[in-house]
């Protein structure tokens, strides 16, 4: 067989249409998900120092759920369920909510790596200057934890975005419903899933760079060195 | 009345009785120097001042104030007590002026403007004006600790505590480190320290605690003290540092 890739050009729109779809899913769902992780994070934080709360209790088995089921699952469950239940879901919707819930709890457990290897003199500082556990936390602790942990919250974040695949399956027009569209009209699968497969691995890359460009900024104090 | 007022004060870790009632009165602009071997309860002694440790039993009084319990918020509490670390706890990701600024912005509720210029004052007093915009990772550890005195001090603190402030440090920035507080001395600030500096306690503390297995053995000032310990145990803690 030759590679034609003239025959994918009609299809352009679709491409940046999907591509577009990808970006601000991974953006909106990126965001929403660190935030949620931080939330999770701090009131389950309590529980590594005696009783857990009920709260902390339910927010361990929201994160041992997303954890422990496959993804798919997680989006068929909302897409399909929710609306049994009487609650009516649209498929963005659903995929944003699935991709924020997952993020949120893998990050959340990332986070608390980070969190539990606060040096305990921090925390004394803290409460020494009278901040309470919330401004100790927002202050304090937050901070270098997430830079503690930030390989692995990049790795998450792209983990992500490359999972955001699986939206396609409730035909959200992202990058891979293009691709799927695109093969089912012009029969040429292995030019367009090349190509999709390329613009994936840019997105990876790049994403990858724009978090540690941010990185360097935001952790600048890490560098240490003379002043 | 006695700035700091401590009666019969009790503290247990598990089995281990560290505090076995703890008799002290520190005058206000008072400098007291608690020495003793390591165990003896010194630096628990000093976190029950700050609360950082909870006692079991008795009181602390602060100002008219009782300190311990529910009686003070943290918020309150370190507007009296400021506290310096051996080990220094800067705020890694905060530069030297935001360390000092965080506790007035967010516990005092100070405006910007204002816990910038209390920090800058604070600042100059430790010598670490050059450096307001440094990180703690490009400092030394005697300027490290000079900035963290220069935080406990923004909160316009009654009495600063100073648990083996110099421990940690090189030999050659102990000195600037003692400085520091020497001068904090002579302008009347209250200071209960637990040091390992002997030159330090007799010639700069107005009294010397000596506690030992938990209590206090021996008080007095420090010329008296060090040249005529009454008890073995001091004669025999002074002959192993000195």
């Amino acid at each position: 067989m030759t590679l034609d890739f003239s025959t994918l050009l009609p299809y352009t729109d679709q491409i940046l249409h999907g591509l577009m779809t990808t970006l601000w899913l991974t953006a909106v769902t990126t965001m929403a998900g660190i935030a949620l992780a931080i939330v999770v994070a701090y009131l389950r934080d309590g529980a590594s120092k005696g009783r857990p709360s009920l709260v902390s209790r339910l927010l361990g088995g929201y994160v041992e759920v997303i954890r422990n089921t496959p993804f798919i699952v997680q989006l068929f469950f909302l897409f399909f369920g929710l609306p049994a239940l009487g609650i009516p879901i649209s498929a963005t919707v659903a995929a944003l909510l699935a991709m924020t819930l997952n993020l949120g709890a893998y990050t959340a457990e990332i986070l608390r790596a980070g969190i539990d290897s606060t040096q305990r003199g921090q925390h004394e500082a803290a409460r020494a200057l009278g901040l309470s556990r919330l401004q100790s936390f927002r202050h304090v602790v937050l901070v270098p934890a997430f830079s503690r942990v930030y390989p692995s919250l990049i790795s998450q974040c792209i983990i992500v975005m490359l999972g955001s695949a699986v939206v396609s399956q409730i035909s959200v027009f992202d990058l891979t419903y293009a691709a799927n569209f695109i093969q089912s009209r012009n029969f040429r699968g292995f030019e367009v899933y090349l190509v999709v497969t390329l613009i994936y691995l840019l997105l990876a890359v790049g994403l990858r760079l724009a978090f540690e460009f941010v990185g360097r900024r935001l952790f600048a104090f890490r560098q240490g060195g003379s002043a | 009345m006695a700035l700091v007022s401590v009666k019969d004060l009790h503290k247990s870790f598990g089995e281990l009785e560290v505090l076995k009632g703890i008799d002290l009165e520190v005058e206000a602009g008072e400098v007291v120097s608690i020495i003793g071997r390591s165990g003896s309860g010194k630096s628990t002694l000093l976190r029950c001042l700050n609360q950082l440790e909870r006692h079991d039993w008795g009181t602390i009084v602060l100002a008219d104030q009782r300190l311990d319990g529910a009686a003070m918020s943290p918020g309150e509490l370190s507007q009296n007590v400021g506290m310096v670390f051996q080990s220094f706890n800067l705020f890694p990701h905060k530069t030297v002026v935001e360390n000092v600024m965080l506790a007035p912005l967010v516990v005092k509720q100070t405006p910007r403007g204002e816990a910038r210029r209390i920090a800058e004052s604070v600042l100059a007093k430790v010598g670490m004006s050059e450096k307001v915009d440094a990180y703690p990772a490009q400092l030394s550890g005697g300027q490290q600790q000079r900035v963290a005195i220069a935080r406990a001090l923004a909160m316009n603190p009654k009495v600063l505590l100073c648990d083996e402030v110099t421990s940690a440090l090189d030999p050659e920035l102990v000195g600037e480190v003692l400085r520091v507080l020497e001068e904090l001395a002579r302008e009347g600030m209250t200071l209960i320290l637990v040091t390992h500096e002997m030159k330090f306690a007799r010639d700069v503390s107005d009294r010397v605690v000596f506690m030992h297995q938990g209590r206090i053995h021996e008080s007095g000032d420090p010329q008296t003290l060090f040249t005529q310990p009454r008890t073995p145990e001091l004669s025999q803690f002074i002959a192993s540092v000195l």
